[in-house]
């Protein structure tokens, strides 16, 4: 594989844009602005900030698996029926049973890396657009899920729900988590092979497959990771809801979302630029503008237009010096 | 000697002709003779009109979808525009059967805004169009809860109703002949000739395939995208009046159209990312989705597992034409 270390690009944070710090001071002045604009200025002592910091992590993890797929040139519009598909899984199979939890994990873990697995196949086998792929492929899930089950299904123990309501001290575990797999996902990309191949693959595919990458396991693993991190959200949204249903990946549209906040982040839509950092503060952005819209008092209809067009402004500051033809 | 050229002539004309057969119009007629022998009222005359006027919303929205696909972008927003277009319609006409017309001229002029700035916000800023249309789903979606204040109420005037719904019935020989069919005709022929016939069509197929070397040939592409999506986002239009004239006022009329819609066409062959598809394709694409839930519907099975058909349907088509391609190049 010596041959193929020639390609390996040099470190994204080298070639990344300046997206993310600006992106966090925007979030950041945007949270404190508003609340000392609305008077709230109780959201600005630790409650608050954990409170705010909460809201970026279903959202999150589901995201920094999406910015694997998109980095790799893909994306996977399958994980918000992951997430659903495991929730319910794992209450299904806990039933409200502690012994049964570590079975619950490993099945939902299995199956979502099997579902990666799947996506993967398809694309660079099949040679099927990753758009139709993904989308098939949740069309698919989100039917066979629907097919069994129509509510809330099981409930998950009150062990589990330590998982989302647990904390060390004020930082609760599933932030804590969150800035563990970020951390995680940005040493991969920047200090391993597969990081390496993952930009080389989402740069120039078919320049990568000549410099002898298996291009096609590439694109695998980046469903792989992405497939797994919507399975672990899926979890955590069963332990924070206690029980899951058929609707809340839907419901979150953690698919759109997800691919939002990715873009948001500076990573490029066609592969081989970006990294997590951004990701997280594309999230952030999103966290404070709900924690924002809220402090005001914002009802929930304008808060969706008002989403829709921060999504598209939020993207065009990168997009708009583009030299090239986008479509 | 000369025979047997002029055999094998014939014999490469007619593999010419086999691989010019749309693929989909082919599935199409087998998914639609089983539903047929599942229940033969689809083969009588008013069972292929009625079927006819079933297909029509969503064939609409694939014969406005074709331009954005081709040109390489995506319209994520069609399908929210259609439940704009029927709560709106609801609101603006507010009961009154003389206010239909207005309310008709107001929505096709509000469709027209959304794809303009669609078109705007992909040529002048350059934003994919997932993102692009994606954040105008959102808007739309949001605009339109707003507008009903979250709880669609009232009715639709009868003739605002009449497109998706009124039927003319002794008709001779097929009986009964929606003016749901009549619509979707003019919209399919119009489109076959906007796409097939015009240079802007011509300009929209050399977009998709190389923008770079269509601006170098001299095309605006700007006008081109901003076109595509002002064709898409009225079509949507289209479909949300008819859809008005099927079922009552609610929130989801238009979910999920979207999806439905670039399935469609993919289904018929159109390739994403652009350069290649027909109206045709994309046509008989919406008649295969729409014979295919009817078969789901007659198997019994579970509404859901429509879904997962849907899926599998739209993969085996891509995966299918993606194989095709390598083949015959």
């Amino acid at each position: 594989m010596s041959e193929s270390q020639a390609l390996v690009p040099a470190p994204a944070w080298r070639r990344g844009s300046a997206a993310p710090p600006l992106l966090l001071a925007g979030s950041i002045l945007l949270y404190v602005g508003v609340a000392f604009w609305t008077g709230q200025t109780k959201m600005l002592e630790t409650d608050g900030v954990i409170g705010l910091l909460e809201r970026m992590v279903a959202l999150g993890i589901v995201a920094l698996g999406q910015t694997f797929a998109i980095i790799a040139g893909s994306i996977d519009l399958s994980v918000a029926n992951m997430i659903s598909v495991a929730a319910v899984l794992a209450s299904f199979i806990m039933h409200g049973r502690a012994d049964m939890m570590l079975a619950a994990v490993l099945v939902v873990l299995a199956v979502s890396a099997l579902v990666g697995v799947v996506n993967g196949a398809i694309i660079s086998r099949l040679k099927v657009n990753p758009f139709i792929a993904t989308l098939g492929v949740g069309l698919i899930l989100q039917g066979l899920l629907s097919a069994s089950f129509t509510d809330f299904a099981g409930s998950v123990p009150r062990e589990f729900q330590a998982v989302a309501y647990g904390s060390f001290g004020v930082v609760p575990y599933s932030v804590a988590a969150l800035f563990v797999l970020a951390a995680l996902a940005s040493f991969v990309l920047w200090a391993t092979r597969f990081g390496a191949h993952l930009y080389a693959v989402g740069g120039n595919a078919e320049g990568a497959r000549l410099a002898g990458i298996r291009t096609d396991l590439v694109t695998t693993g980046a469903h792989v990771v992405c497939s797994l991190s919507a399975g672990v959200t899926g979890l955590y949204l069963a332990s924070r809801l206690r029980s899951g249903a058929p609707w809340i990946g839907r419901d979150g549209v953690y698919d759109l979302e997800s691919i939002a906040v990715v873009v948001i982040g500076g990573t490029l839509l066609a592969g081989g630029r970006g990294g997590v950092w951004g990701t997280l503060a594309g999230v952030l952005l999103f966290a404070s503008l709900d924690a924002a819209f809220n402090m005001m008092g914002v009802s929930a209809y304008p808060k969706l237009v008002l989403r829709g067009a921060i999504v598209i402004a939020a993207v065009a500051v990168y997009t708009v010096r583009t030299r090239g033809h986008v479509a | 000697m000369t025979l047997a050229l002029d055999e094998a002539r014939r014999r490469s004309r007619a593999i010419d002709a086999a691989r010019r057969i749309n693929i989909a119009a082919v599935v199409f007629l087998v998914f639609y003779l089983t539903v047929g022998v599942l229940q033969p009222t689809y083969l009588e005359p008013a069972g292929v009109m009625n079927f006819l006027r079933r297909a029509a919303p969503l064939a609409i929205l694939a014969s406005g979808q074709i331009f954005v696909l081709v040109s390489g972008g995506f319209d994520l927003s069609v399908g929210s525009l259609v439940t704009l277009t029927v709560i709106g319609g609801s609101m603006l006409t507010a009961n009154d059967p003389s206010k239909t017309w207005w309310a008709i001229a107001v929505l096709y002029a509000i469709g027209f805004v959304v794809g303009l700035i669609n078109g705007a916000v992909v040529a002048y800023l350059r934003t994919p169009s997932i993102i692009a249309t994606l954040g105008a789903l959102l808007s739309v979606n949001g605009a339109a809860m707003m507008w009903c204040g979250g709880a669609p109420r009232g009715y639709l005037p009868d003739n605002f109703r009449m497109f998706g719904r009124f039927v003319f019935h002794d008709v001779p020989l097929i009986k009964i002949f929606p003016l749901a069919i009549v619509v979707l005709a003019a919209v399919c022929g119009l489109a076959y000739w906007g796409l097939h016939g015009t240079v802007f069509g011509r300009r929209v197929f050399a977009v998709g395939d190389n923008a770079r070397a269509a601006e170098l040939a001299g095309v605006q592409v700007a006008y081109v995208r901003l076109g595509v999506f002002v064709i898409s986002a009225l079509a949507a239009v289209t479909a949300g009046v008819m859809l008005a004239g099927f079922g009552g006022v609610s929130i989801d009329v238009g979910l999920g159209l979207e999806l439905q819609a670039i399935a469609a066409c993919v289904v018929g062959g159109v390739q994403l990312m652009g350069g290649r598809g027909t109206l045709v394709g994309a046509v008989a694409g919406a008649l295969t989705l729409t014979a295919l839930f009817a078969l789901l519907t007659l198997l019994g099975l579970p509404q859901p597992l429509k879904e997962t058909a849907q899926g599998t349907i739209l993969i085996a088509a891509v995966a299918f034409g993606a194989w095709r391609r390598r083949r015959v190049g």
